[in-house]
């Protein structure tokens, strides 16, 4: 079987002792950033890439996907123990998870929470190895058009499955392409839309634009609420699930793992959205749905394994097309694009054990992560207390320091401050960030993918909807764009996003 | 606020999106434009930012029509204090070197919050500013002076 050797090589890869380290930090700084108020996965994966551009490719994406996938075990320790969600894919579990501990059940909460996890990283890697070399290989035979389509889809996806207003995130979408096109044209070698200053020939830095709206903003905003947290209690025990545990909580976890890894590759998808639907759908399934709210287990199950099954398949479009399905994902392609790699259907024949290596890694990442989770928990309680206004000027720093480091420029500094003063406005106008950073990414790439396609068919526009596969993908944007437009689904929509 | 306006949020959204689209289109009339089938480097932002334009003139038509909340206040004091404490890292940066560069950066931030205490905050500047010299400058090896010009350095 060719899939055994192809893991072969990855675990060859993956066990080296530099890259088994890299997995560790990466985990260990993403359960941090779980744990941690008011920092997220996007702003700290954008901090520590100039850090990582020293190392070798694999040891970096390595470590940087350890961070997200990490994040998303972190996230629910705090969500059950001081009812705030660490990530906002762990908002759903604070519900149940918190509840469970105030009767005194906080480490069954949080064992249920990172077996869950395990299981559906440990399914979500299968899933990635079985599922990415065909998507690759289709990918393979797609032209510019087809490109040009699928980037319509995903960019279209990531605004249906915005919270807020749809036409904001339609407008943050182009906002966030025009300004990705900031730089030197590819073709005409003219500067477009720098104002003169060599600065900016080579475009706006993506780490900027990601750590100024998603850093710097955020912090601002929290320091409009002096925040305190009260923590459930300062000691967890009881961390063994009873066999009438696990019977429990066993369906939950399959259909949570089935909906996050379903959810995580859809463009706009990833860890959030599948928490969420995985904890509705169960709420309506389960025979103890009457004990959702108060405590039941079960709540607690599905959603965990769905935000990391989820985290853990947005790798496969990302790895396949090149192309970001979330933030962190966007991140990734401007990592591989910063060491020399294009990311799509080729890296796979090319980087055969830097796409198989991540794989493993991230089986590996996620055993790390539940002995890091269950034995240590009380590093992690004791993180929990670090005050926030010791905390924001230390993110400060690093962001100041990593946006320094890129080009030694003070120009960046000053640019970065700008993105988090638009952060900040955007978020006042709850117009949100994530969909201008995909387009951001994506820009160049789609202009591109135009060009080539508008040449090869001698300007044919109809070129689009003539081939088959192309066609099929503006379908499918074309019917979500018309789906979400109805006035039925709208209404439910923005239910749905209030709930959270 | 003017009262033809009833929901500030899309209204203030909208004329964001107007003026970045309408400032693409303008700044790219400069440069050539091609045709469909050899696109200038002109064609796609101007595309762009039509639909961008569009896109913001439809919040704001709606902004009249459908009501909604309004904009929540802005906190002027932490706005200015954090990203003044940025530009100042950026200025010091390269004259005074990383050390001062991050004593001024971490003091001036944390000032913005309101647990702000003199004595917590002198030992977590410190603190991160040795941080940041063993991590970045010894570790990393990033080429950054730790004392500049200033300095004598």
């Amino acid at each position: 079987m060719e899939i055994l050797s192809n893991l072969g090589l990855g675990f060859a890869t993956a066990f080296t002792l530099t890259n088994l380290m890299y997995c560790l930090i990466g985990v260990f700084v993403g359960t941090a950033v779980g744990v941690l108020p008011g920092l997220g996965p996007v702003a700290t994966i954008a901090m520590l890439l100039p850090a990582t551009f020293g190392l070798p490719p694999i040891s970096a994406l390595i470590m940087l996907a350890g961070i997200y996938y990490g994040a998303q075990y972190g996230g629910s320790t705090t969500a059950i123990l001081v009812n705030l969600p660490g990530e906002s894919s762990s908002v759903v579990t604070a519900i149940d998870g918190y509840q469970m501990a105030r009767k005194g059940k906080a480490g069954k909460a949080l064992a249920t929470a990172a077996l869950a996890s395990f299981f559906a990283g440990t399914v979500s890697t299968v899933l990635l190895a079985l599922f990415a070399p065909p998507l690759a290989e289709l990918a393979l035979k797609f032209g510019p058009a087809e490109y040009f389509s699928l980037m319509v889809l995903g960019l279209v996806a990531s605004v249906v499955l915005a919270s807020g207003s749809l036409l904001n995130a339609v407008g943050m979408v182009i906002l966030g392409l025009l300004l990705g096109l900031i730089g030197t044209d590819v073709n005409s070698g003219l500067a477009r839309y720098t104002f003169d200053l060599p600065q900016l020939a080579d475009g706006v830095n993506f780490v900027i634009v990601a750590m100024g709206m998603f850093g710097i903003g955020e912090i601002i905003r929290n320091l409009e609420h002096d925040e305190t947290r009260t923590l459930m209690m300062k000691k967890v025990s009881g961390l063994m699930l009873s066999k009438h545990d696990f019977k429990r909580i066993m369906a939950p976890v399959i259909r949570g793992t089935a909906f996050g890894s379903a959810l995580g590759i859809l463009p706009g998808g990833g860890a959030m959205l599948a928490s969420f639907a995985a904890y509705s759908i169960e709420k309506k399934v389960s025979r103890n749905s009457a004990q959702f709210g108060s405590g039941a287990i079960e709540g607690v199950a599905a959603p965990e394994a769905a935000n990391n099954a989820g985290a853990q398949t947005s790798f496969i479009p990302m790895l396949t097309l090149g192309i970001p399905s979330n933030p962190v994902m966007a991140l990734m392609v401007g990592a591989l694009i910063i060491q020399g790699i294009q990311p799509g259907p080729a890296v796979m024949t090319e980087q055969p054990a830097l796409f198989w290596g991540l794989i493993a890694s991230m089986w590996i990442g996620n055993l790390f992560l539940v002995v890091l989770n269950l034995p240590m928990i009380g590093l992690w309680v004791k993180m929990i207390m670090v005050p926030y206004h010791r905390l924001y000027p230390a993110i400060l720093m690093f962001c100041a320091i990593g946006v320094f480091s890129l080009n030694n420029s003070e120009f960046d500094v000053g640019l970065m401050a700008l993105f988090g003063l638009f952060g900040y406005i955007c978020a006042k106008l709850e117009a949100e960030p994530a969909p201008m950073l995909l387009g951001f990414i994506i820009g160049p790439m789609m202009e591109e993918y135009l060009r080539r396609a508008m040449l090869l068919s001698h300007s044919d526009p109809f070129v689009f909807v003539r081939r088959p596969i192309s066609a099929t993908m503006l379908g499918l944007a074309a019917a979500a764009m018309v789906v979400v437009l109805l006035p039925s689904l709208q209404k439910k929509r923005e239910e749905a996003f209030h709930e959270e | 606020m003017p009262s033809f306006i009833r929901h500030p949020k899309d209204f203030w959204t909208g004329a964001i999106f107007l003026f970045f689209g309408l400032a693409a289109v303008f700044i790219g009339q400069d440069y050539p434009f091609g045709t469909a089938s050899r696109m200038g480097p002109a064609y796609f932002p101007t595309v762009l930012g039509s639909l961008l334009a569009l896109v913001g003139l439809a919040a704001v038509v709606r902004s009249l029509v459908r009501p909604g909340e309004a904009v929540d206040k802005f906190y002027v004091k932490e706005i200015v204090l954090i990203l003044s404490a940025i530009l100042l890292f950026g200025f010091l940066m390269r004259r005074a070197g990383l050390v001062p560069a991050t004593l001024v950066l971490i003091l001036l931030s944390a000032y913005a919050s309101p647990s702000f205490r003199w004595g917590g905050t002198l030992l977590l500047a410190a603190g991160l500013a040795a941080f940041a010299f063993v991590v970045f400058v010894k570790i990393l090896g990033l080429p950054m002076p730790v004392l500049g010009p200033w300095f004598g350095f």
